[in-house]
Parts: structure tokens; sequence; C-alpha cells
């Protein structure tokens, strides 16, 4: 048996690669969570934490190299595994009913996309051209003032809560499902991991959608003056 | 009750095919929903026009012949049951019905709204069996069998493979049936025995069906007519990836 060809040739195959990266990935949405939320903690634990990140420069570019590969897998899957199910279905029902599915399954494509787009502009717009490069009194990076100089824009704070919530929406149908990918989700177990997708969603969406609320309501203004 | 019905006509698989509108009238709600289908077919027939061609056999709702897609769900929707054990009290007087065939292009269309499931047959040809004669039924517990395994096989071997989980997937995955059989020979003791082989083989047949991915929708457990859960396919996943990792180490 190759294990190639039975991987990442197969139907099967192709659903762990999707379920494994996306643990991975979930395991950084929380992770990145909790450190974002340092924020509420005042400057000078968020620019120290951005600065313990930075001084392990190695350690930091392993896990950027982890998680790209993540996303290029999780992605090319995907679009595999979409243009199959495609082509297996060539002509159209003219009347669907829905009722046995929810609406976050059949467009795990879409919510997954917009949120692809979003990590893109999220990352030129925060870590590789970010417009505020300013440092704080101990010469760190000023991590606190450059988010709360970001979320200040209504606009830009609108698209991050509008592209967190369709993350959650992907979350709360994607975490459910990489169990049952991995051969995982059988008897109460199934019940456990649909609790748990749905509570990480809306724990997830609400961790990172309070940062530019908080700043939108006037959270850090003195940092601005 | 009078009922308006689209019906799918097509000639043949190369046929584009095209919906056709008739009327259906004095139709009783005792009546299932194929002998309802009967009644107009009878007019069709009188009027010297071509009845509709639909599949059905038993209609007793167990030898999964029968395969309508009524208003957009496989069988009709009604939990637990196939079309021919659909009765028209379920459909109120001066409705309109659209009647699909099964759309997958593993399943090309016969003639109207009879499909060729011949792909299902192929998949359990590659394994869905247990080469071994094991001769004649057992006595009695001459083979222990645990009371929640011999259960949960025989949950899976309910499927009459009538194919109503790969229309209504939004993918056209075949996954629910082969779980089903994957599951329900490699739990007893007579079919473990060749469990890893078999799932390789059904998978890669599968695959080569052009049937779809599961999503995880579960639109499939939603209309099986035998109830057939996504646990199943759960189990398939995790056999499928202890036999490749059997036969690679």
């Amino acid at each position: 048996m190759n294990i190639y060809k039975a991987i990442f040739l197969s139907s099967l195959g192709k659903k762990y690669i999707m379920g494994v990266t996306g643990l991975a990935l979930f395991g950084f949405v929380i992770g990145h969570m909790l450190g974002n939320l340092q924020i509420f903690l005042g400057p000078e634990k968020i620019n120290a934490y951005g600065a313990l990140l930075k001084s392990m420069p190695k350690l930091l570019w392993m896990a950027r190299l982890g998680l790209l590969a993540c996303v290029g897998l999780h992605l090319w899957a995907a679009i595999q595994l979409v243009r199959q199910n495609r082509k297996a279905r060539p002509s159209a029902y003219k009347v669907v009913d829905h009722s046995g599915s929810s609406f976050a399954s059949r467009t795990m494509i879409w919510s997954g996309l917009i949120v692809l787009a979003f990590i893109i502009f999220h990352l030129f717009d925060f870590t590789i051209t970010p417009e505020y490069t300013g440092k704080d009194s101990e010469g760190r990076h000023d991590i606190f003032r450059m988010v709360v100089l970001g979320f200040s824009n209504p606009l830009s704070a609108g698209w991050y809560i509008f592209a967190n919530a369709l993350l959650c929406f992907h979350l709360s149908h994607g975490v459910k499902s990489l169990f049952q990918s991995l051969g995982l989700s059988s008897g109460k177990w199934r019940g456990w991991f649909n609790t748990l997708a749905i509570s990480v969603a809306w724990l997830v969406f609400v961790g990172n959608a309070s940062i530019p609320v908080a700043v939108l309501l006037g959270f850090g203004k003195e940092a601005l003056k | 009750m009078n009922l308006t019905l689209k019906v799918w006509r097509q000639r043949d698989a190369q046929d584009e095919g095209h919906f056709v509108t008739y009327p259906a009238h004095d139709i009783s709600e005792d009546m299932s929903f194929l002998e309802m289908l009967d009644v107009v077919n009878e007019g069709l027939i009188t009027k010297g026009e071509e009845p509709i061609a639909f599949d059905s056999d038993c209609r007793e709702g167990i030898c999964g012949t029968c395969s309508l897609v009524i208003n957009g769900r496989a069988h009709g929707g009604q939990r637990a049951t196939t079309a021919c054990q659909l009765h028209m009290r379920h459909f109120s007087d001066g409705q309109t019905i659209t009647i699909e065939p099964w759309r997958a292009r593993p399943f090309p269309v016969v003639r109207d709204l009879i499909v060729d499931r011949g792909a299902f047959d192929r998949v359990i040809q590659s394994g869905g069996y247990i080469s071994a004669s094991t001769g004649g039924t057992p006595d009695a517990n001459t083979l222990p069998v645990g009371k929640p395994t011999a259960d949960m096989a025989m949950d899976a071997a309910q499927c009459i493979g009538c194919g109503a989980c790969v229309a209504a997937c939004k993918n056209a995955s075949a996954m629910l049936f082969v779980a089903a059989k994957v599951s329900h020979l490699g739990m007893l003791p007579q079919g473990a025995v060749e469990k890893d082989a078999r799932v390789l083989s059904m998978v890669r047949a599968m695959d080569e069906e052009g049937f779809g991915n599961c999503t995880v929708t579960g639109a499939c457990e939603a209309v099986c007519p035998k109830e057939i859960g996504l646990d199943f396919i759960s189990r398939l996943n995790r056999d499928y990836l202890s036999a490749v990792a059997k036969s690679t180490c």
C-alpha cells in the first residue's frame, strides 16, 4: 500500500489532511486569541509579549512556516475536494430542500476563502507592512498603540469583526467535522464534539471581537495622545 | 385530492431532459406515492402518451428500488420512509409536487426517473462480501458476538442500497452507503478477517466511480429510510486510517 496514494489521492485521505491541518490552525486561533487578549492587561504586558515572541526568532519562524504549510495543505485539499464534489453532480436539482443540513456546513469553502483573504490582509496590516511602527518607552514595538490606532477606524474594526464572525462560523462546523473525519466521532462523543465546536466558535468570536469593540468604545484612548 | 405534478422526463442518458407538468386528479390520500404515479400513468396510457418511467419493486420499504426526489428531498423527506411507503396524506389538496431522479454522475439516468445504480454494485463487488464460505446459519451462540456489537452491525446491515444518501448529499457522496457496508461486515467475526483489505478496496472503488466527498452536512442520515447515522462514516474513517497504517508499517 502506497501511503502517498492512500492519503493524498483518496477521498478519505484528503479529509484527514483537512482535519489535521484544521486542528493545527484551530490551535493557533486559540493561542493567537489568548495572546491578543493581553491587550486588556495594558501596554506593558502586550508589548512585552510581542518582544518575547520576537526574542525567539527560530521558534517564531518554525511556527510561521508550520502554519503556512498547514494553510497551504488545507487550501489544496479543500480545492481538490470541492472540484471532485462539483464533478460528482453535473446536473443540479431544480428543487433543493436543505432541511437536513446546516448553512455553515454547506458554505465551508466560502467562509474559508473569505477568512483566507482576511488573513492575508491582516498579515500585511499588522505584521508585514504595518502602518504604525512606533516604539514604546522601552524601545519595544508599541503593539498597544498600533492596535488602538488600527481599530479606531470603524471600517477596519468592522471588517475585523465581520471576518471573525465568518471564522467562527467556519469553526462551528469545522471543529466537530475534524473529529468525524479522523474517525473519533461516534456514540456519545458526537454530542460532545458538537457542543465543543459551538462553544469554542462563540468563545473565539467574543474573545477576538472584544478588542475592536472595546477600542471603538474608547478603550486605550490615552495611548493616542 | 387534486395535485399538479412537475415530472422530470428524459429519454435516455444522452438526452438533456426537461420538466413536464401533469395534473393528477381524484387521488386518494390513502394511496402511496407510487400508486399515485400508477394512476397518472394509466391516464397517460389511455391518452396514448408515454407513461412516466420510475423504479419500484417490493413496495413495502425493504428492497431499495424506488428512488424519487420529491420536492427536493430524497424519498420525500418523511423520517425513515421510502417513496413507496410515503402516503399521499402527507400532501395537501392543490399542491404542486416536483419529482426528480437521483442526480449524481455515477448514477446516469436510464429514463425519466430511473437511474442506473450499478456503481453501488461495483463498489460491493470490490470487497463488500465475505470470501470464505462459512456454511449455513451457525447455531445460536456458537460464535459469541456481544449484544452492543450485534445491534450496531444490524443497524448498519439495514442499508438497502437505495442511494438516497448520494441523492441528498450536496457532493453526491456515497460515504454513508460504503460506511454501512464496511461496518456491518467488519464488526462481525466472519467479516472481521478481511476488514482491512475490504475497506481499502471499497474506498478505492467508491472514488473510482466518481462519488463526491463527505462534508459532514448530515443530509444523508436525514433522508436515509433505514436511519443509518453519521457514526458509521466516522467508523469508516477510522477503519480506513487503521488499514492504511497497518499496510504501510
